[in-house]
Protein backbone atom coordinates (compact mmCIF):
# COMPACT_ATOMS: atom_id res chain seq x y z
CA UNK A 1 0.00 0.00 0.00
CA UNK A 2 1.43 3.26 -1.06
CA UNK A 3 0.28 5.26 1.90
CA UNK A 4 3.63 6.24 3.32
CA UNK A 5 3.88 9.48 1.37
CA UNK A 6 0.45 10.56 2.45
CA UNK A 7 1.20 10.05 6.09
CA UNK A 8 3.73 12.82 6.14
CA UNK A 9 0.91 15.28 5.64
CA UNK A 10 -0.32 17.05 8.74
CA UNK A 11 -3.74 15.74 9.57
CA UNK A 12 -6.11 17.79 11.64
CA UNK A 13 -8.13 14.66 12.13
CA UNK A 14 -10.20 15.44 15.23
CA UNK A 15 -7.57 17.39 17.16
CA UNK A 16 -9.15 16.70 20.53
CA UNK A 17 -8.84 12.96 20.01
CA UNK A 18 -5.23 12.98 18.90
CA UNK A 19 -4.45 15.47 21.63
CA UNK A 20 -5.78 13.14 24.26
CA UNK A 21 -3.87 10.24 22.75
CA UNK A 22 -0.62 12.17 22.92
CA UNK A 23 -0.99 13.31 26.51
CA UNK A 24 -1.70 9.69 27.39
CA UNK A 25 1.57 8.69 25.79
CA UNK A 26 3.87 11.11 27.57
CA UNK A 27 5.60 9.92 30.74
CA UNK A 28 4.62 11.04 34.26
CA UNK A 29 7.63 13.34 34.48
CA UNK A 30 6.21 15.29 31.59
CA UNK A 31 2.57 15.38 32.60
CA UNK A 32 2.90 17.96 35.38
CA UNK A 33 4.71 20.21 32.95
CA UNK A 34 1.97 19.70 30.40
CA UNK A 35 -0.68 20.32 33.04
CA UNK A 36 1.08 23.46 34.22
CA UNK A 37 1.30 24.72 30.69
CA UNK A 38 -2.38 23.94 30.15
CA UNK A 39 -3.40 25.87 33.28
CA UNK A 40 -1.20 28.78 32.40
CA UNK A 41 -2.51 28.64 28.84
CA UNK A 42 -6.08 28.60 30.18
CA UNK A 43 -5.49 31.66 32.39
CA UNK A 44 -3.85 33.44 29.52
CA UNK A 45 -6.81 32.61 27.29
CA UNK A 46 -9.28 34.02 29.82
CA UNK A 47 -7.23 37.19 30.21
CA UNK A 48 -6.95 37.72 26.47
CA UNK A 49 -10.61 36.92 25.84
CA UNK A 50 -12.30 38.68 28.75
CA UNK A 51 -9.62 41.01 30.12
CA UNK A 52 -10.96 44.08 28.34
CA UNK A 53 -14.51 43.60 29.56
CA UNK A 54 -13.38 42.98 33.14
CA UNK A 55 -11.22 46.11 32.96
CA UNK A 56 -14.18 48.11 31.67
CA UNK A 57 -16.42 46.90 34.50
CA UNK A 58 -13.78 47.74 37.10
CA UNK A 59 -13.21 51.18 35.57
CA UNK A 60 -16.95 51.83 35.56
CA UNK A 61 -17.42 50.79 39.17
CA UNK A 62 -14.40 52.71 40.46
CA UNK A 63 -15.04 55.94 38.57
CA UNK A 64 -18.69 56.00 39.64
CA UNK A 65 -18.02 55.32 43.33
CA UNK A 66 -15.00 57.67 43.45
CA UNK A 67 -17.09 60.39 41.88
CA UNK A 68 -14.95 60.83 38.74
CA UNK A 69 -18.18 60.67 36.81
CA UNK A 70 -21.58 61.77 38.03
CA UNK A 71 -23.14 58.68 39.67
CA UNK A 72 -26.58 60.17 39.13
CA UNK A 73 -26.07 59.84 35.37
CA UNK A 74 -23.88 56.76 35.31
CA UNK A 75 -24.49 54.85 38.52
CA UNK A 76 -22.01 52.28 39.82
CA UNK A 77 -22.56 48.68 38.74
CA UNK A 78 -23.63 47.45 42.20
CA UNK A 79 -26.53 49.89 42.23
CA UNK A 80 -27.54 48.78 38.74
CA UNK A 81 -27.41 45.19 39.97
CA UNK A 82 -29.55 46.06 43.01
CA UNK A 83 -32.07 47.81 40.80
CA UNK A 84 -32.23 44.78 38.54
CA UNK A 85 -32.72 42.35 41.43
CA UNK A 86 -35.36 44.63 42.90
CA UNK A 87 -37.06 44.90 39.53
CA UNK A 88 -37.25 41.13 39.24
CA UNK A 89 -38.27 40.47 42.84
CA UNK A 90 -40.71 43.30 43.51
CA UNK A 91 -41.30 44.84 40.12
CA UNK A 92 -42.60 43.99 36.69
CA UNK A 93 -39.30 43.01 35.05
CA UNK A 94 -40.25 39.34 34.57
CA UNK A 95 -43.32 40.39 32.69
CA UNK A 96 -41.27 42.81 30.58
CA UNK A 97 -38.67 40.21 29.68
CA UNK A 98 -41.43 37.72 28.85
CA UNK A 99 -43.38 40.10 26.63
CA UNK A 100 -40.20 41.28 24.86
CA UNK A 101 -39.10 37.72 24.22
CA UNK A 102 -42.55 36.89 22.96
CA UNK A 103 -42.60 39.78 20.49
CA UNK A 104 -39.09 39.17 19.17
CA UNK A 105 -39.57 35.40 19.25
CA UNK A 106 -42.79 35.32 17.26
CA UNK A 107 -41.43 37.78 14.72
CA UNK A 108 -38.14 35.91 14.34
CA UNK A 109 -39.86 32.53 14.06
CA UNK A 110 -42.21 33.88 11.41
CA UNK A 111 -39.29 35.38 9.48
CA UNK A 112 -37.46 32.04 9.57
CA UNK A 113 -40.59 30.12 8.62
CA UNK A 114 -41.18 32.34 5.60
CA UNK A 115 -37.65 33.47 4.74
CA UNK A 116 -35.88 30.12 4.45
CA UNK A 117 -38.45 28.30 2.27
CA UNK A 118 -38.99 31.40 0.13
CA UNK A 119 -35.24 31.91 -0.16
CA UNK A 120 -34.71 28.30 -1.19
CA UNK A 121 -37.44 28.62 -3.77
CA UNK A 122 -36.16 31.94 -5.13
CA UNK A 123 -32.54 30.84 -5.13
CA UNK A 124 -33.34 27.50 -6.71
CA UNK A 125 -35.34 28.83 -9.64
CA UNK A 126 -33.51 31.48 -11.60
CA UNK A 127 -36.65 32.96 -13.21
CA UNK A 128 -38.41 33.49 -9.91
CA UNK A 129 -35.38 35.16 -8.44
CA UNK A 130 -34.98 37.45 -11.42
CA UNK A 131 -38.65 38.38 -11.40
CA UNK A 132 -38.85 39.12 -7.70
CA UNK A 133 -35.44 40.69 -7.20
CA UNK A 134 -36.47 44.32 -8.01
CA UNK A 135 -39.25 44.24 -5.42
CA UNK A 136 -36.92 42.63 -2.94
CA UNK A 137 -34.27 45.29 -3.46
CA UNK A 138 -36.84 48.07 -3.05
CA UNK A 139 -38.33 46.59 0.10
CA UNK A 140 -35.06 45.86 1.78
CA UNK A 141 -33.78 49.36 1.16
CA UNK A 142 -36.84 50.78 2.88
CA UNK A 143 -36.11 51.12 6.58
CA UNK A 144 -38.48 49.04 8.67
CA UNK A 145 -38.70 51.86 11.20
CA UNK A 146 -39.81 54.28 8.50
CA UNK A 147 -42.58 51.82 7.70
CA UNK A 148 -43.62 51.46 11.34
CA UNK A 149 -46.18 54.30 11.14
CA UNK A 150 -47.67 52.57 8.11
CA UNK A 151 -47.90 49.31 10.01
CA UNK A 152 -49.53 51.11 12.93
CA UNK A 153 -52.07 52.65 10.58
CA UNK A 154 -52.82 49.28 9.06
CA UNK A 155 -52.60 47.04 12.09
CA UNK A 156 -53.29 49.36 15.00
CA UNK A 157 -51.12 50.24 17.96
CA UNK A 158 -51.38 46.81 19.56
CA UNK A 159 -49.13 43.76 19.49
CA UNK A 160 -49.61 42.97 15.81
CA UNK A 161 -47.91 46.07 14.46
CA UNK A 162 -44.97 45.62 16.86
CA UNK A 163 -44.47 42.00 15.92
CA UNK A 164 -44.92 42.84 12.26
CA UNK A 165 -42.29 45.56 12.16
CA UNK A 166 -39.77 43.20 13.78
CA UNK A 167 -40.78 40.43 11.40
CA UNK A 168 -40.35 42.79 8.47
CA UNK A 169 -36.85 43.79 9.47
CA UNK A 170 -35.71 40.25 10.27
CA UNK A 171 -37.14 38.70 7.13
CA UNK A 172 -34.72 40.29 4.69
CA UNK A 173 -31.38 39.19 6.13
CA UNK A 174 -32.66 35.60 6.26
CA UNK A 175 -34.22 35.73 2.82
CA UNK A 176 -31.22 37.31 1.11
CA UNK A 177 -28.72 35.04 2.84
CA UNK A 178 -30.71 31.97 1.84
CA UNK A 179 -31.00 33.09 -1.77
CA UNK A 180 -27.29 33.88 -1.82
CA UNK A 181 -26.38 30.54 -0.26
CA UNK A 182 -28.42 28.60 -2.79
CA UNK A 183 -27.09 30.59 -5.74
CA UNK A 184 -23.51 30.09 -4.63
CA UNK A 185 -23.82 26.32 -4.86
CA UNK A 186 -20.69 24.88 -6.45
CA UNK A 187 -21.51 23.95 -10.08
CA UNK A 188 -18.70 21.39 -10.01
CA UNK A 189 -20.33 19.51 -7.16
CA UNK A 190 -23.67 19.67 -8.93
CA UNK A 191 -22.07 18.24 -12.05
CA UNK A 192 -20.53 15.48 -9.95
CA UNK A 193 -23.95 14.58 -8.57
CA UNK A 194 -25.35 14.64 -12.09
CA UNK A 195 -22.71 12.16 -13.27
CA UNK A 196 -24.00 9.72 -10.67
CA UNK A 197 -27.53 10.15 -11.93
CA UNK A 198 -28.90 12.36 -9.14
CA UNK A 199 -32.18 14.05 -10.00
CA UNK A 200 -32.84 17.75 -9.44
CA UNK A 201 -34.62 17.27 -6.15
CA UNK A 202 -31.88 15.01 -4.86
CA UNK A 203 -29.18 17.47 -5.94
CA UNK A 204 -31.04 20.24 -4.18
CA UNK A 205 -31.39 18.27 -0.98
CA UNK A 206 -27.93 16.77 -0.79
CA UNK A 207 -25.69 19.29 -2.56
CA UNK A 208 -27.29 22.73 -2.71
CA UNK A 209 -28.97 22.85 0.70
CA UNK A 210 -26.04 21.70 2.87
CA UNK A 211 -23.77 24.05 0.94
CA UNK A 212 -26.09 26.97 1.65
CA UNK A 213 -26.35 26.22 5.35
CA UNK A 214 -23.38 28.30 6.61
CA UNK A 215 -24.65 31.27 4.62
CA UNK A 216 -28.17 30.80 6.00
CA UNK A 217 -26.73 30.91 9.50
CA UNK A 218 -25.01 34.20 8.74
CA UNK A 219 -28.47 35.54 7.87
CA UNK A 220 -30.05 34.05 10.98
CA UNK A 221 -27.49 35.65 13.27
CA UNK A 222 -27.82 38.98 11.56
CA UNK A 223 -31.59 38.72 11.89
CA UNK A 224 -31.44 37.88 15.58
CA UNK A 225 -29.48 41.07 16.20
CA UNK A 226 -31.90 43.06 14.06
CA UNK A 227 -34.87 41.56 15.91
CA UNK A 228 -33.64 42.91 19.25
CA UNK A 229 -32.83 46.27 17.71
CA UNK A 230 -36.29 46.67 16.26
CA UNK A 231 -37.87 45.32 19.40
CA UNK A 232 -36.50 48.20 21.44
CA UNK A 233 -37.48 50.77 18.86
CA UNK A 234 -41.00 49.41 18.65
CA UNK A 235 -41.34 49.25 22.42
CA UNK A 236 -40.09 52.78 22.86
CA UNK A 237 -42.84 54.02 20.57
CA UNK A 238 -46.23 53.46 22.08
CA UNK A 239 -45.85 50.45 24.34
CA UNK A 240 -46.58 50.03 28.02
CA UNK A 241 -44.56 46.94 28.65
CA UNK A 242 -41.37 45.29 27.52
CA UNK A 243 -37.70 45.97 28.06
CA UNK A 244 -37.61 48.84 25.56
CA UNK A 245 -40.51 50.42 27.39
CA UNK A 246 -38.66 49.95 30.70
CA UNK A 247 -35.59 51.75 29.39
CA UNK A 248 -37.68 54.78 28.39
CA UNK A 249 -39.95 54.63 31.41
CA UNK A 250 -37.07 54.39 33.87
CA UNK A 251 -35.47 57.39 32.23
CA UNK A 252 -38.70 59.43 32.48
CA UNK A 253 -38.98 58.56 36.16
CA UNK A 254 -35.28 59.15 36.70
CA UNK A 255 -34.69 55.54 37.79
CA UNK A 256 -31.28 55.61 36.17
CA UNK A 257 -29.95 52.35 37.71
CA UNK A 258 -33.04 50.51 36.46
CA UNK A 259 -32.59 52.09 33.03
CA UNK A 260 -29.03 50.77 32.82
CA UNK A 261 -30.22 47.46 34.18
CA UNK A 262 -32.73 47.11 31.37
CA UNK A 263 -30.09 48.08 28.81
CA UNK A 264 -27.65 45.49 30.13
CA UNK A 265 -30.43 42.92 30.14
CA UNK A 266 -31.02 43.63 26.46
CA UNK A 267 -27.33 43.19 25.74
CA UNK A 268 -27.43 39.88 27.61
CA UNK A 269 -30.40 38.74 25.55
CA UNK A 270 -28.49 39.51 22.37
CA UNK A 271 -25.48 37.53 23.57
CA UNK A 272 -27.64 34.56 24.54
CA UNK A 273 -29.48 34.57 21.21
CA UNK A 274 -26.21 34.72 19.33
CA UNK A 275 -24.59 31.95 21.32
CA UNK A 276 -27.62 29.69 20.83
CA UNK A 277 -27.39 30.19 17.08
CA UNK A 278 -23.63 29.72 17.17
CA UNK A 279 -23.98 26.42 18.99
CA UNK A 280 -26.61 25.28 16.53
CA UNK A 281 -24.39 26.31 13.64
CA UNK A 282 -21.41 24.43 15.05
CA UNK A 283 -23.52 21.33 15.39
CA UNK A 284 -25.06 21.52 11.92
CA UNK A 285 -21.97 22.76 10.09
CA UNK A 286 -19.30 20.74 11.85
CA UNK A 287 -17.41 20.42 8.57
CA UNK A 288 -17.02 24.16 8.07
CA UNK A 289 -15.16 26.54 10.38
CA UNK A 290 -17.69 28.87 12.04
CA UNK A 291 -17.32 32.43 10.83
CA UNK A 292 -17.95 35.29 13.23
CA UNK B 1 -22.12 -7.70 -11.89
CA UNK B 2 -19.57 -10.46 -11.71
CA UNK B 3 -16.01 -9.76 -12.68
CA UNK B 4 -16.19 -12.32 -15.47
CA UNK B 5 -18.77 -10.33 -17.43
CA UNK B 6 -17.07 -7.04 -16.61
CA UNK B 7 -13.92 -7.99 -18.50
CA UNK B 8 -15.96 -8.29 -21.65
CA UNK B 9 -18.19 -5.29 -21.13
CA UNK B 10 -17.39 -1.61 -21.19
CA UNK B 11 -16.65 -1.51 -24.89
CA UNK B 12 -16.84 1.98 -26.36
CA UNK B 13 -17.35 2.91 -29.99
CA UNK B 14 -17.27 6.47 -31.23
CA UNK B 15 -18.57 7.18 -34.72
CA UNK B 16 -18.00 10.35 -36.72
CA UNK B 17 -18.13 12.54 -33.66
CA UNK B 18 -18.03 16.30 -34.21
CA UNK B 19 -18.35 19.15 -31.80
CA UNK B 20 -18.30 22.88 -32.37
CA UNK B 21 -18.46 25.44 -29.60
CA UNK B 22 -19.87 28.89 -30.05
CA UNK B 23 -17.62 31.35 -28.30
CA UNK B 24 -18.65 35.01 -28.51
CA UNK B 25 -20.40 34.42 -31.79
CA UNK B 26 -17.42 32.64 -33.31
CA UNK B 27 -17.63 28.98 -34.14
CA UNK B 28 -14.79 26.97 -32.68
CA UNK B 29 -14.49 23.48 -34.07
CA UNK B 30 -13.05 21.23 -31.36
CA UNK B 31 -13.64 17.76 -32.69
CA UNK B 32 -14.32 16.75 -36.26
CA UNK B 33 -15.25 13.25 -37.40
CA UNK B 34 -13.60 11.37 -34.60
CA UNK B 35 -13.76 7.60 -34.89
CA UNK B 36 -12.61 5.45 -32.07
CA UNK B 37 -12.95 1.98 -30.66
CA UNK B 38 -12.05 1.06 -27.11
CA UNK B 39 -12.03 -2.61 -26.16
CA UNK B 40 -13.78 -3.70 -22.97
CA UNK B 41 -11.26 -3.64 -20.12
CA UNK B 42 -8.74 -1.62 -22.07
CA UNK B 43 -6.87 1.34 -20.68
CA UNK B 44 -6.71 4.15 -23.20
CA UNK B 45 -4.87 7.40 -22.65
CA UNK B 46 -5.78 10.51 -24.60
CA UNK B 47 -3.08 13.12 -25.00
CA UNK B 48 -2.93 16.27 -27.05
CA UNK B 49 -1.96 19.89 -26.92
CA UNK B 50 -4.29 22.16 -24.97
CA UNK B 51 -7.26 23.03 -27.11
CA UNK B 52 -7.07 19.74 -28.97
CA UNK B 53 -10.44 18.73 -27.57
CA UNK B 54 -9.34 15.87 -25.35
CA UNK B 55 -11.41 16.98 -22.40
CA UNK B 56 -14.39 17.65 -24.66
CA UNK B 57 -14.12 14.13 -26.04
CA UNK B 58 -14.10 12.72 -22.52
CA UNK B 59 -17.05 14.87 -21.48
CA UNK B 60 -19.02 13.64 -24.47
CA UNK B 61 -18.20 10.04 -23.52
CA UNK B 62 -19.39 10.85 -20.01
CA UNK B 63 -22.63 12.32 -21.31
CA UNK B 64 -21.93 15.72 -19.79
CA UNK B 65 -21.61 17.31 -23.20
CA UNK B 66 -23.62 16.55 -26.29
CA UNK B 67 -22.01 15.99 -29.66
CA UNK B 68 -23.26 17.94 -32.66
CA UNK B 69 -22.86 14.96 -34.90
CA UNK B 70 -21.96 11.34 -34.50
CA UNK B 71 -22.70 8.73 -31.91
CA UNK B 72 -21.29 7.07 -28.87
CA UNK B 73 -22.05 3.40 -28.42
CA UNK B 74 -21.40 1.48 -25.25
CA UNK B 75 -21.51 -2.29 -25.60
CA UNK B 76 -23.16 -1.68 -28.95
CA UNK B 77 -25.94 0.49 -27.56
CA UNK B 78 -26.12 4.21 -28.40
CA UNK B 79 -26.05 6.35 -25.27
CA UNK B 80 -27.50 9.75 -24.46
CA UNK B 81 -26.61 11.69 -21.36
CA UNK B 82 -25.03 10.27 -18.25
CA UNK B 83 -25.38 6.64 -17.32
CA UNK B 84 -24.64 4.43 -14.38
CA UNK B 85 -22.30 2.19 -16.37
CA UNK B 86 -19.89 5.14 -16.54
CA UNK B 87 -18.16 7.04 -13.74
CA UNK B 88 -16.10 10.19 -14.07
CA UNK B 89 -13.09 11.27 -12.05
CA UNK B 90 -12.32 14.95 -12.42
CA UNK B 91 -9.12 16.86 -11.85
CA UNK B 92 -10.55 18.16 -8.57
CA UNK B 93 -11.82 15.49 -6.22
CA UNK B 94 -15.22 17.23 -5.99
CA UNK B 95 -16.04 15.85 -2.57
CA UNK B 96 -19.01 17.08 -0.59
CA UNK B 97 -17.29 18.99 2.22
CA UNK B 98 -20.04 18.25 4.74
CA UNK B 99 -19.73 14.51 4.29
CA UNK B 100 -17.05 12.30 5.76
CA UNK B 101 -14.87 10.08 3.57
CA UNK B 102 -17.20 7.10 3.86
CA UNK B 103 -20.29 9.24 3.34
CA UNK B 104 -18.77 10.71 0.19
CA UNK B 105 -18.06 7.26 -1.20
CA UNK B 106 -21.58 6.21 -0.23
CA UNK B 107 -23.13 9.21 -1.99
CA UNK B 108 -23.66 7.72 -5.48
CA UNK B 109 -25.05 4.59 -3.88
CA UNK B 110 -27.61 6.67 -2.00
CA UNK B 111 -28.47 8.35 -5.28
CA UNK B 112 -29.16 4.87 -6.61
CA UNK B 113 -31.64 4.28 -3.85
CA UNK B 114 -29.61 2.31 -1.33
CA UNK B 115 -30.38 3.12 2.30
CA UNK B 116 -27.80 5.07 4.28
CA UNK B 117 -26.62 1.95 6.12
CA UNK B 118 -26.46 -0.24 3.05
CA UNK B 119 -24.59 2.42 1.13
CA UNK B 120 -22.08 2.83 3.94
CA UNK B 121 -21.54 -0.89 4.21
CA UNK B 122 -20.90 -1.17 0.50
CA UNK B 123 -18.73 1.95 0.44
CA UNK B 124 -16.39 0.60 3.09
CA UNK B 125 -14.89 -1.90 0.68
CA UNK B 126 -13.90 0.87 -1.72
CA UNK B 127 -12.47 3.10 0.99
CA UNK B 128 -10.35 0.10 1.87
CA UNK B 129 -9.40 -0.45 -1.76
CA UNK B 130 -7.85 3.02 -1.98
CA UNK B 131 -6.12 2.59 1.38
CA UNK B 132 -8.05 5.10 3.47
CA UNK B 133 -9.45 2.78 6.12
CA UNK B 134 -7.95 4.94 8.86
CA UNK B 135 -9.73 8.02 7.56
CA UNK B 136 -13.31 6.81 7.07
CA UNK B 137 -14.72 9.44 9.38
CA UNK B 138 -12.44 12.30 8.32
CA UNK B 139 -13.87 15.34 6.55
CA UNK B 140 -12.44 16.37 3.15
CA UNK B 141 -10.89 19.50 4.69
CA UNK B 142 -8.72 17.20 6.78
CA UNK B 143 -7.28 15.34 3.79
CA UNK B 144 -4.28 16.05 1.60
CA UNK B 145 -4.79 16.49 -2.13
CA UNK B 146 -3.74 12.94 -2.91
CA UNK B 147 -5.99 11.45 -0.26
CA UNK B 148 -8.96 13.52 -1.42
CA UNK B 149 -8.44 12.25 -4.96
CA UNK B 150 -8.34 8.68 -3.64
CA UNK B 151 -11.76 9.29 -2.11
CA UNK B 152 -12.96 10.53 -5.49
CA UNK B 153 -11.65 7.34 -7.08
CA UNK B 154 -13.28 5.17 -4.42
CA UNK B 155 -16.57 6.96 -4.99
CA UNK B 156 -16.38 6.32 -8.73
CA UNK B 157 -15.55 2.64 -8.21
CA UNK B 158 -18.31 2.16 -5.65
CA UNK B 159 -20.99 2.16 -8.35
CA UNK B 160 -19.06 -0.63 -10.08
CA UNK B 161 -18.91 1.10 -13.44
CA UNK B 162 -17.90 -0.65 -16.63
CA UNK B 163 -16.07 2.42 -17.78
CA UNK B 164 -13.99 4.81 -15.74
CA UNK B 165 -13.46 8.19 -17.36
CA UNK B 166 -10.62 10.24 -15.89
CA UNK B 167 -10.09 13.89 -16.77
CA UNK B 168 -6.50 14.78 -15.81
CA UNK B 169 -7.09 13.10 -12.47
CA UNK B 170 -3.57 13.64 -11.15
CA UNK B 171 -2.96 17.03 -12.73
CA UNK B 172 -3.28 18.98 -9.49
CA UNK B 173 -1.02 16.76 -7.39
CA UNK B 174 2.63 17.26 -6.51
CA UNK B 175 5.22 15.19 -8.38
CA UNK B 176 5.80 12.56 -5.70
CA UNK B 177 2.14 11.98 -4.90
CA UNK B 178 1.46 11.81 -8.60
CA UNK B 179 3.86 8.88 -9.09
CA UNK B 180 2.31 7.02 -6.16
CA UNK B 181 -1.14 7.63 -7.51
CA UNK B 182 -0.17 6.38 -10.96
CA UNK B 183 0.80 3.08 -9.36
CA UNK B 184 -2.50 3.11 -7.50
CA UNK B 185 -4.46 3.63 -10.70
CA UNK B 186 -2.56 0.84 -12.44
CA UNK B 187 -3.36 -1.49 -9.55
CA UNK B 188 -7.02 -0.48 -9.42
CA UNK B 189 -7.40 -0.95 -13.14
CA UNK B 190 -5.87 -4.42 -12.87
CA UNK B 191 -7.97 -5.43 -9.87
CA UNK B 192 -11.31 -3.92 -10.84
CA UNK B 193 -11.05 -4.87 -14.53
CA UNK B 194 -12.76 -1.75 -15.81
CA UNK B 195 -12.34 0.03 -19.10
CA UNK B 196 -10.33 3.13 -18.34
CA UNK B 197 -10.14 6.25 -20.48
CA UNK B 198 -7.71 8.78 -19.10
CA UNK B 199 -7.13 12.26 -20.42
CA UNK B 200 -3.72 13.54 -19.42
CA UNK B 201 -1.09 16.04 -20.45
CA UNK B 202 1.58 13.93 -18.85
CA UNK B 203 3.08 11.69 -21.55
CA UNK B 204 4.92 9.51 -19.05
CA UNK B 205 1.68 8.95 -17.19
CA UNK B 206 0.02 7.94 -20.44
CA UNK B 207 2.72 5.35 -21.20
CA UNK B 208 2.79 4.10 -17.62
CA UNK B 209 -0.95 3.40 -17.52
CA UNK B 210 -2.28 2.81 -21.00
CA UNK B 211 -2.52 -0.05 -23.46
CA UNK B 212 -2.82 2.55 -26.20
CA UNK B 213 -2.12 6.25 -26.35
CA UNK B 214 -4.32 8.39 -28.55
CA UNK B 215 -2.68 11.58 -29.79
CA UNK B 216 -5.21 14.21 -30.83
CA UNK B 217 -3.96 16.48 -33.63
CA UNK B 218 -3.33 20.11 -32.95
CA UNK B 219 -4.73 21.35 -36.24
CA UNK B 220 -8.35 20.47 -36.90
CA UNK B 221 -8.98 17.76 -39.43
CA UNK B 222 -5.56 16.34 -38.74
CA UNK B 223 -5.07 12.65 -38.28
CA UNK B 224 -5.51 11.07 -34.85
CA UNK B 225 -2.42 9.00 -34.10
CA UNK B 226 -2.52 5.87 -31.99
CA UNK B 227 0.53 4.46 -30.26
CA UNK B 228 0.45 0.94 -28.90
CA UNK B 229 2.18 0.56 -25.56
CA UNK B 230 3.53 -2.93 -25.78
CA UNK B 231 5.30 -3.06 -22.43
CA UNK B 232 5.04 -5.61 -19.65
CA UNK B 233 3.21 -4.60 -16.48
CA UNK B 234 4.01 -3.39 -13.89
CA UNK B 235 5.94 -0.92 -15.99
CA UNK B 236 9.31 0.52 -15.29
CA UNK B 237 9.72 4.19 -16.13
CA UNK B 238 13.45 3.92 -16.78
CA UNK B 239 13.38 0.78 -18.90
CA UNK B 240 14.61 1.27 -22.50
CA UNK B 241 11.28 0.42 -24.17
CA UNK B 242 9.53 2.97 -21.96
CA UNK B 243 12.08 5.65 -22.73
CA UNK B 244 11.85 4.93 -26.46
CA UNK B 245 8.06 5.29 -26.43
CA UNK B 246 8.40 8.49 -24.49
CA UNK B 247 10.71 9.90 -27.16
CA UNK B 248 8.33 8.76 -29.88
CA UNK B 249 5.43 10.53 -28.15
CA UNK B 250 7.47 13.67 -27.54
CA UNK B 251 8.34 13.88 -31.22
CA UNK B 252 4.60 13.80 -31.96
CA UNK B 253 4.57 17.19 -30.31
CA UNK B 254 7.77 18.33 -31.98
CA UNK B 255 9.68 17.99 -28.73
CA UNK B 256 12.82 16.09 -27.87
Amino acid sequence: MALDIEQSYPLNNSPSKTGRLRSGQVGPAFSTGVLGRLVRGGVQNVVVRYGSIIALAVLWQVSATAGWINPAVIPPLDRIWDALVNGFVNGPLWRDVAISLQRAGIAFAAAVALGIPLGLFMGGIRVVERALDPILQLLRQTSALALYPVFILLLGLGETSKVFVIFWATLFPILLATIGGVKQADPKLIEMARVYGARRSHIFRSVVLPGALPQIFVGLRLSATTALLLLIAAEMIGANSGLGFQVMNAQYNFQIPLMFGAILLLAALGLVANSILETLQKRLCRWAPAKA
Amino acid sequence: MTTATQTLRGEVTVRDLSKTFNINGRALNVLSSVNLHIRGGECLAIVGASGSGKTTLLRILAGLEEADEGRVLIDGQPVHGVGTERAVIFQEPRLLPWRTVIENVAFPLEVRGLSRDEARKHARRYVQLVGLTDFVEAYPSQLSGGMAQRVGIARALAIQPEILLLDEPLGALDAMTKLTMQEELARIWREEKVTMVIVTHDLEEAIYLADRVLVLPKEKGGRIRTIEVDLLRPRNRSESGFVKLREELLSEFGLH
